[in-house]
């Protein structure tokens, strides 16, 4: 059974539709990657799994329980079992790395405050970040702030993780910084659902690329045939001009 | 024209019209500081419930928007006639001072809830987002995270605005509620120098708007500190 299953998925910004029946599925310990030009839904398809963007049309399986996202008891399971990264890292700017850590575990799920702290810093450690606990958001490089997001994200210890382009925003020497915590992160078996623009990352850590564009989902399939044999000549043409430079 | 005031001086400072000042500030005082506090809470109130996109929240976000952009264009000698005509209509008989409490209350709140609701949204919308993936609900977002970052927008309108207002709550001497205009009228009508009457009111106005001021720069430097990068 897939850890998350996407069923015809449908959503619109006001009269605009930016994702027309998406399905996909992410087995327990894949990594997915979603590939695409600008503006094809990649990102809008997280912000819908996350609930940010309530979709139209369609359904989501979480470990095959059907979900509905107007259902605000559903959204909230839904919330503690998937967590997501941003582009632009969405730390709370008011808060310590400590703090945006360890918020959401002490306030939203109420667990004790030194328990938290040791498991956050811990994660902290893991990302390169366990020096900066005291430090704020606007005290930090792009890199690491971004490192500091992903261990908010593992602090809710999700079953499944979404990066949204989390390298995007970053010069090209942060990028690597990011990318080895995600390798280690994929090293240990977490679920991933990856939105990313690193192809060569994307080719090396991925189970399965789905290729999408204008909204829907063209083609899905090992990293090989996506990069090396793509079946559809819309992905050929894309990855065409990727790889061509 | 000295001469005169010096004259006037030991009369002008006596006992009696000492305690009337006393008075007349005490009014001006408490209708300031009730205005801003309960100006300060609703308004507060109002924005966050302005901001509350659910769908259950609609009768009340129409209801604080109406108030809102009521009151906020109303002069303030025009809402103070109308909260007293429409007591008057009640057959309530309130101390005319209860009329200029509750249109000060009334103006303040519709004023303040539009400069925070303004500072709330000064905040990225990435915040709101992040908060909601992790589950905060509407208020520990508003209270974690939206208002920490949101006091150094309000701030400084709102004490702007609490400098301005304690100087309206000089109309409701229109009404004839005994606060520090008032009484410089009267003491000016009993024949002292308007030199003298007046230069003391100012004082007294200066007392109370001087403090205030340096309180919230003191807010803001706690609330809202500028961290170096």
């Amino acid at each position: 059974m897939p850890q998350l299953e996407i069923v015809d998925l449908k959503a619109n910004y006001g009269a605009h539709t930016v994702l027309e029946r998406i399905n996909l599925s992410v087995e327990k310990g894949e990594i997915v990657s979603l590939i695409g030009p600008s503006g094809s839904g990649k990102s809008t398809l997280l912000r819908v799994l996350m609930g940010l963007l309530p979709p139209i049309g369609g359904l989501v399986r979480i470990d095959g329980q059907v979900l509905d996202y107007n259902n605000r008891e559903q959204l909230r399971r839904l919330r503690s079992q998937i967590a997501i990264v941003f582009q632009q890292y969405n730390l709370f700017q008011n808060m310590t790395v400590l703090d945006n850590v360890t918020v959401a575990p002490i306030k939203v799920k109420g667990r004790p405050r030194k328990q938290v702290e040791d498991y956050a810093i811990q994660l902290l450690e893991k990302v390169g970040m366990g020096a900066k606990l005291k430090a704020y958001p606007d005290q930090l490089s792009g890199g690491q702030q971004q490192r500091v997001a992903i261990a908010r994200a593992l602090a809710l210890q999700p079953g499944i993780l979404l990066l949204d382009e989390v390298t995007a925003a970053l010069d090209p020497e942060l990028v690597n910084e990011v990318l080895d915590t995600v390798r280690l992160l994929a090293a240990e078996g977490m679920t991933m659902f990856i939105v990313s623009h690193e192809m060569g990352f994307v080719r090396e850590v991925s189970s399965k690329v789905v290729f999408m564009a204008d909204g829907h989902v063209v083609e899905i399939g090992p990293p090989r045939q996506i990069f090396d044999d793509p079946r559809e000549a819309r992905t050929r043409d894309f990855v065409g001009k990727i790889l061509r430079h | 024209m000295f001469d005169q005031i010096l004259q006037e001086l030991p009369r002008f400072f006596s006992y009696y019209n000492l305690l009337f000042f006393a008075k007349a500030l005490g009014v001006t005082f408490a209708l300031s500081a009730i205005g801003c506090i309960v100006g300060f809470s609703l308004g507060f109130l109002l924005a966050a419930v302005r901001l509350d996109t659910r769908p259950a929240g609609r009768p009340l976000r129409v209801a604080s928007t109406v108030f809102i952009e009521l009151f906020r264009r109303i002069p303030f000698l025009v809402t103070l006639m109308l909260v007293f005509f429409i007591f008057q209509g009640l057959n309530a008989d309130l101390a005319m001072f209860t009329v200029a409490l509750i249109s000060v209350c009334l103006i303040a709140t519709a004023f303040i809830a539009e400069i925070v609701r303004s500072g709330l949204e000064s905040v990225h919308q990435n915040q709101w987002d992040a908060a909601s993936a992790m589950n905060f609900s509407y208020l520990q977002t508003l209270r974690l995270v939206i208002i920490p970052q949101a006091w150094k927008i309000i701030l400084p309108p709102v004490f702007g605005f609490f400098v301005l207002f304690i100087k309206d709550t000089a109309l409701a001497s229109q009404i004839g509620v005994v606060e520090l205009a008032f009484a410089g009228k009267t003491m000016n009508n009993k024949g002292f120098s308007a030199a003298l009457v007046y230069g003391t009111v100012l004082a007294l106005y200066f007392m109370l708007s001087y403090p205030l001021a340096r309180f919230g720069k003191h807010l803001e430097k706690k609330l809202a500190p500028t961290r170096n990068r």
